[in-house]
């Protein structure tokens, strides 16, 4: 636990110690305010929730994320210090969870500070603040699912940038796995339980039941288990990609 | 103290350690010599459970590096090739994590951090970022990292690359200084650094070993010329 505890002090500094924390943290409230308000007509539907703010966050995190993620392994590899990581007493598994937690914690820094606009919504009416709670926790889940999965990628390679499009890639396909764009790639030779299946892993779907103020326990297990796959493969990757 | 028995390593059909097997003990101060490409850094990494031997085994102080990898881990002092530290990192941080993974607490963490900065003269860049450090300052914040917590045995993958004479040679008393109660397996391919701080020299080349011996023997070979020893070795080999 104290191992877990020092890997992630030292990677959530690491994100502040680099202008990463603050451009990313900067462009990330620009976005979610310009969406809101703009995009999401947030005064011009007349309602006090927050469903124009929480609608777009699964678009703004498909590019996002991936970008605080890519850097996880791929810049220890990088840089050779993964060589340092690794012959340290720390196992695999501990050294996924300790950074995992820290990208983690980071976005959860950067959703908090979007509060202003939770300020907004109560000045202007009144509305079922239990519900927002939850659309966040959901929000919060949902980012942990694309990190889990940009952290794995990341680990496949030294290159950033072949991390992040990796990462971006295979959001999209998570985001979108229950519309046809995805579906109809499968429809014409795989067996229906197979599309089924798919259709069921699909974020937006998990994601907008939250984002209502419905926590459903399913939903909560379904990130749960996307998190704890995509680390799990974590781990393996490392221990078969060691050398370069 | 460290068992390597049977050592292989093979990328595909390619050989990069072959059958490696030596044994050495506390007090000894081990060179590990051979051409770029013998397959020096491939051992270390081994050794030290960065990588995973194809066969054959590696024991640090009876912990097999494989089975009980925390526990060997927990006993070695490594230095990677090319000494890899976090670069936004200040020394004072990055050694007060590695402090922290090593499981030093209280007092003996504070003083022992204090130690390492004055052995290795890192006082005046304590509070600089890492990537704003001279080569032979990064250098030394890898070897201050490596033996932080006083391990049994130390493995450096060319500890001198990069200093200044005057450098290089402290690091040298430094070795010297610790070799007493330490295994010290350090791997070079400067051949005066054998006979200043080696008690015994390996030589291996395509990822055989090839010599077995101390610096002194190895130099009466070539009447006191090393260079000329190491050129004859392992050329013939090449041949």
């Amino acid at each position: 636990m104290n191992m877990i505890k020092a890997l992630f002090r030292r990677e959530l500094h690491s994100y502040f110690a680099t202008p990463v924390a603050y451009v990313f943290m900067v462009i990330f409230l620009m976005l979610m305010g310009a969406f809101t308000f703009y995009l999401g007509n947030f005064y011009e539907r007349g309602q006090a929730d927050l469903q124009a703010f929480f609608s777009f966050h699964p678009w703004l995190y498909l590019f996002l994320v991936p970008a605080i993620a890519m850097r996880l392994w791929a810049e220890e590899r990088k840089s050779g210090t993964i060589e340092l990581l690794m012959t340290l007493p720390v196992t695999p598994l501990q050294a996924v969870l300790g950074k995992f937690l820290a990208a983690w914690a980071f976005a959860g820094i950067a959703l908090a500070l979007t509060f202003p606009v939770w300020i907004t919504v109560n000045y202007l009416g009144d509305p079922d603040n239990g519900a927002i709670l939850a659309a966040y926790i959901g929000s919060l889940l949902m980012a942990g699912g694309f990190l889990a999965i940009g952290s794995c990628l990341s680990a496949v390679t030294r290159n950033q940038v072949i991390a992040f499009i990796l990462t971006v890639v295979v959001c999209f396909g998570f985001l979108l796995a229950g519309f046809p764009l995805v579906l109809d790639a499968f429809s014409g030779w795989a067996p229906q339980l197979l599309i089924d299946g798919i259709a069921s892993l699909s974020f937006l779907t998990h994601f907008s039941a939250i984002s209502k103020g419905v926590i459903d326990l399913r939903d909560l297990l379904y990130f749960a288990l996307l998190i704890s796959a995509f680390l799990y493969a974590n781990t393996i990757v490392l221990g078969w990609k060691q050398a370069d | 103290m460290l068992e390597i028995d049977r050592l292989s390593k093979y990328y595909g059909q390619h050989k990069v350690v072959d059958d490696l097997s030596f044994h050495c003990q506390a007090g000894e101060v081990l060179g590990f010599l051979g051409p770029n490409g013998a397959g020096k850094s491939t051992t270390m990494k081994m050794i030290t459970g960065f990588v995973a031997p194809s066969s054959g085994s590696a024991r640090i102080c009876g912990h097999d590096i494989q089975a009980e990898t925390l526990a060997a881990q927990r006993r070695i002092g490594y230095l990677p090739e090319g000494a890899p530290c976090y670069a936004e990192m200040t020394p004072a941080q990055f050694l007060a994590f590695i402090a922290d993974i090593r499981g030093m607490a209280g007092a003996t963490r504070a003083s022992r951090i204090e130690e390492v900065v004055q052995l290795l003269h890192l006082g005046p860049v304590l509070s600089q970022t890492i990537e704003t450090l001279s080569k032979g300052f990064k250098r030394r914040v890898g070897l201050a990292q490596a033996i932080l917590h006083d391990p049994d045995v130390l493995i450096l993958d060319e500890p001198t690359d990069g200093l200044d004479p005057n450098q290089k040679h402290e690091v040298r008393e430094l070795i010297r200084s610790m070799s007493k109660q330490k295994l010290i397996v350090i791997s070079t391919h400067i051949l005066e650094e054998v006979s200043a701080v080696c008690t015994r020299a390996i030589i291996i080349a395509d990822g055989r070993l090839l010599v077995d011996d101390t610096p002194g023997n190895l130099a009466a070979q070539g009447n006191g010329d090393l260079d000329e020893v190491f050129r004859r070795i392992t050329e013939a080999r090449a041949a």
